[in-house]
């Protein structure tokens, strides 16, 4: 078991601060040197729910969330109820001692931090709310912290909503972990050590899938984006609406998932880099939409966050059940280029990707992530964009001579225009000649599918990535996977030197050879899949001939835990296939 | 310019008589008048019969779906403002599929102009009722009469924000003209509901109908008042059909409240954007 990672686990109310505490206690660690993974539970609720956010914490990069928890940060009854069976016999657990919760469920061995956490936040002069605050303080006190870090964190997140309220949350991190290090110097663990006994660390971005996707999108040269809010991709409109006149493009939420991807192929159309997001039942909304971009030969970029389905489904959980929907939808046939990335570094990348592959194929690409990616933070080195070469493609610059938007050419690809540019031509939904004049004639509609369909050959050959190979060359056994399982899998990884992991990122074009390639010679195969029918399993299937016969599934929404991982590996190596 | 300069190589595919025909002249009109060209506008289409003009004006086009050409009109106008933008669509269109999407241009106030094909019924699918059909109108789809309120798309306009609402007959070309340019001079979203009689599929609102009971709005009517346009926009009914501008008034166009768009990547310092995740 990957013991060292030290997995804490904040949990409350919605409305208590959770995610916010969460996040301070990962910056906090990530500060001092360490690496973090944060995994959040919540439910479709502002108030009341239980939302919980875990907080694993290692020396080494932590790709993933842990069913075990080392300690707890309980802000309510319901908190010890729902997860003291998941503590270690060594944990902690961290409660408000004023509250007289019922702590029967809490094994013997668990060490218990009672701390007054309403009544320091009173003395304080805050609300309640505080308490999330004094528990941070708290914890950083008993798991060995140097609070200026927590404060100097503080200050800086609440420098921008006045100095009483920073001031007060500052006082209340710093009673919380006083009254821990007077009351309890026998410190559970020195997990957070303090960073002046590390080389200072290079700096990390703590982020997660949504605030990379749109980053990825900044820093892409995005121009236009129209995005109507649902969970989980609401944060990537978040960060677009924040920074737009900043860095000098239009975020709009519009009326409706079609409005959004209608006016995405309208500023296309003027020769923007467009941007919609949405999760599955938006994109339902979407999905003529889609075909429109695939005739119309108009760029854009499309991120579906999958939940759990169908119709509203579990709208606050993960699902990878969308997949053959981003597939298959729309009627007809047209190219579409589909990613999925594997976390938020690469949700960052394949975004920035994506908006050259829209303009060069002058097609729709969709990033296609889950929630998990969506919602979980990660820390990395900062992004680093010096290699990225924008590609808007072949453009027509020739205002004196006939346009031919959707001339005949071998790879598929024309010459494009824009709107307002001088040069004529009509992006026409309907079936259309060179010029886009409507046309139903047998020649130019077989000339103009062919056409159309060759830009995914086109792009197969040029730019289509072979999967990666994380682990041994030889194996055996190897794991075949794609999105958030990612993370899971590398981090069970790390307790077996025999067993590798086939990670698949471009789904459309379909790197067949190189999968064919990869898995004829493995010993044993597995597939791992957060969706009832091994959608991805059946498509290895129908474009390799390859059957992976042992599926991991899962469907509750909840993501693969390390844990789980690792011991359908081992029942797996030990020959007990279930 | 001239008419010859917005001829395409295709010929009109609408019915001898179609009110099309008619909205396809008065709006070549008007472009050749103003020199709208390709450097300087863009056409949306939605789907219906009235589609069809993109293939008939040599101007870029968008012929985009059904009830969608809106959205993308919208779209393309907050990027590139600076060109007239004008939506071509049908009462099937537009009040169907496309309702949500109309009362949200108008709120916002887009500055982009929508010429309404308004024959009051679906006439490509061969004549069916739409939602500017009026109540007991017999069609394929309603043989017994159409039991439902039809839309009133002025009304709609007036109460949903857009600032500048006309309607038109399209058998009067040069008045119909002389609205188009002005509908595109008017800064923020501005509709022309264009009565036009469906010659194969509608026997009620013909020519002779429209002749005969529509009467143009004189200087004495104010179309500075939203609440006597809203009145007016009520009166429909033999001899009393009024033409002209309804309403008119000076709110800031979406498209005028719009930050600066910089179009350079190097511009825009990352590093800073980056660190704030740390």
């Amino acid at each position: 078991m990957s013991s060292t990672v030290f997995s804490i686990k904040i949990g409350g109310e919605a409305g208590q601060g959770v995610k916010s505490a969460g996040l301070m206690l990962a910056k906090f660690a990530t500060g001092s040197g360490n690496n973090i993974y944060n995994y959040i539970e919540y439910p479709s609720l502002i108030r009341g729910g239980h939302n919980v956010m875990q907080i694993n914490i290692s020396q080494e990069k932590v790709t993933g969330p842990f069913l075990k928890c080392d300690f707890l940060i309980a802000l309510n009854q319901d908190t010890i109820n729902k997860h003291s069976k998941e503590l270690t016999d060594d944990a902690g657990v961290l409660y408000d001692s004023g509250k007289k919760y019922d702590l029967s469920k809490i094994n013997g061995s668990v060490l218990q931090f009672p701390i007054p956490l309403s009544k320091i936040v009173k003395e304080a002069g805050g609300a309640d709310l505080l308490s999330n605050t004094v528990a941070s303080g708290a914890a950083v006190g008993v798991l060995g912290g140097n609070i200026k870090g927590l404060v100097n964190l503080i200050e800086e997140e609440f420098k921008d909503k006045g100095n009483d309220l920073a001031q007060l949350n500052a006082a209340a991190a710093q009673a919380g972990y006083e009254y821990a290090i007077k009351n309890f110097p026998e410190r559970l663990k020195t997990i957070l050590k303090s960073s002046d006994t590390l080389s200072s660390p290079a700096p990390q971005m703590v982020l997660n899938g949504n605030e990379a996707c749109a980053l990825g999108a900044i820093s892409a040269g995005l121009d236009f984006a129209a995005i109507y809010p649902m969970s989980p991709i609401s944060g990537i409109l978040a960060v677009l609406a924040q920074n737009q006149e900043k860095y000098g493009y239009i975020y709009k939420q519009p009326e409706d998932e079609i409005s959004a991807i209608n006016m995405c192929i309208g500023a296309s159309f003027g020769g923007a880099r467009s941007l919609t997001a949405t999760s599955g039942g938006g994109f339902c909304l979407m999905t003529e939409g889609y075909g429109l971009a695939g005739i119309t030969e108009t760029p854009l970029v499309i991120v579906e966050g999958m939940r759990g389905g169908p119709a509203t489904g579990i709208p606050t959980w993960s699902e990878q059940g969308d997949l053959r929907m981003i597939l298959h939808a729309h009627q007809g046939e047209f190219p579409r280029i589909i990613l999925a990335p594997g976390d938020a570094k690469e949700a960052f990348e394949l975004t920035m990707e994506a908006f050259n592959l829209a303009e060069i194929y002058q097609t729709p690409v969709v990033i296609l992530i889950d929630k998990n990616i969506c919602d979980n933070d990660q820390n990395f080195d900062l992004f680093d964009i010096s290699n990225y070469q924008t590609d808007h493609g072949k453009l027509s610059n020739d205002n004196s001579k006939e346009y031919f938007r959707y001339k005949l050419e071998p790879n598929g690809i024309s010459l494009r225009a824009f709107a307002g540019s001088g040069q004529f031509f009509i992006a026409n939904s309907d079936e259309h000649n060179e010029i886009g004049y409507s046309t139903e004639e047998i020649e130019m509609r077989n000339l103009q599918m062919q056409k159309r369909m060759k830009k995914l050959e086109t792009c197969a050959e040029k730019h289509m990535e072979k999967p990666q190979i994380f682990g041994p060359k030889e194996a055996d056994l190897t794991i075949v996977s794609w999105g958030s399982n990612k993370g899971p899998i590398l981090e069970a990884l790390k307790n077996f030197a025999n067993v590798n992991y086939l990670h698949l990122t471009w789904i459309n074009p379909f790197p067949a050879r190189e999968i064919s390639l990869a898995l004829k010679n493995s010993k044993k195969l597995l597939n791992i899949e957060c969706n009832f029918s091994a959608q991805m399993g059946a498509l290895i299937k129908e474009k390799t001939g390859i059957e992976i016969a042992e599926n991991f599934l899962k469907y509750n929404g909840r993501p693969f835990f390390v844990e789980e991982i690792t011991e359908k590996i081992n029942s797996i190596l030990k020959g007990k296939t279930t | 310019m001239t008419l010859q300069d917005l001829t395409t190589p295709c010929s009109p595919t609408w019915c001898p008589g179609c009110g099309n025909l008619a909205i396809w002249a008065a709006f070549k009109n008007a472009a050749a008048y103003e020199n709208w060209n390709s450097g300087n506008t863009a056409l949306v289409a939605g789907i219906g019969c009235h589609g069809h003009i993109v293939n008939f004006v040599k101007i870029t086009s968008f012929e985009g779906l059904h009830g969608r050409a809106l959205p993308v009109a919208c779209g393309l106008k907050m990027f590139k403002p600076e060109l007239n933008v004008f939506v071509f669509t049908g009462d099937g269109d537009c009040f169907g599929e496309g309702g949500n999407h109309f009362v949200h241009a108008c709120r916002r106030n887009h500055n982009i102009t929508l010429i309404l094909h308004d024959n009051g019924l679906y006439a490509l699918t061969t004549g069916q009722t739409s939602p500017l059909s009026p109540r007991g109108f017999k069609t394929k789809s309603t043989p017994q009469g159409n039991p439902d309120e039809p839309i009133n798309p002025l009304a709609l306009a007036v109460t949903s924000g857009a600032t500048f609402v006309a309607r038109a007959y399209a058998g009067d070309i040069p008045k119909l003209t002389e609205i188009i340019i002005e509908a595109n001079k008017h800064q923020g979203f501005a509709l022309i509901d264009v009565l036009q009689p469906c010659v194969t599929f509608n026997k009620q609102f013909t020519h002779q109908f429209f002749q005969e009971n529509t009467y143009y709005l004189d200087d004495s009517y104010d179309p500075t008042n939203k609440f006597t346009a809203f009145e007016k926009s009520h009166e429909f009914g033999l001899k009393q059909i009024p033409l002209g501008v309804f309403y008119k008034s000076n709110e800031p166009s979406y498209e005028s409240q719009l930050h600066k768009h910089t179009s350079s990547t190097s511009e825009k310092d990352l590093s800073t954007l980056f660190k704030s995740y740390t």
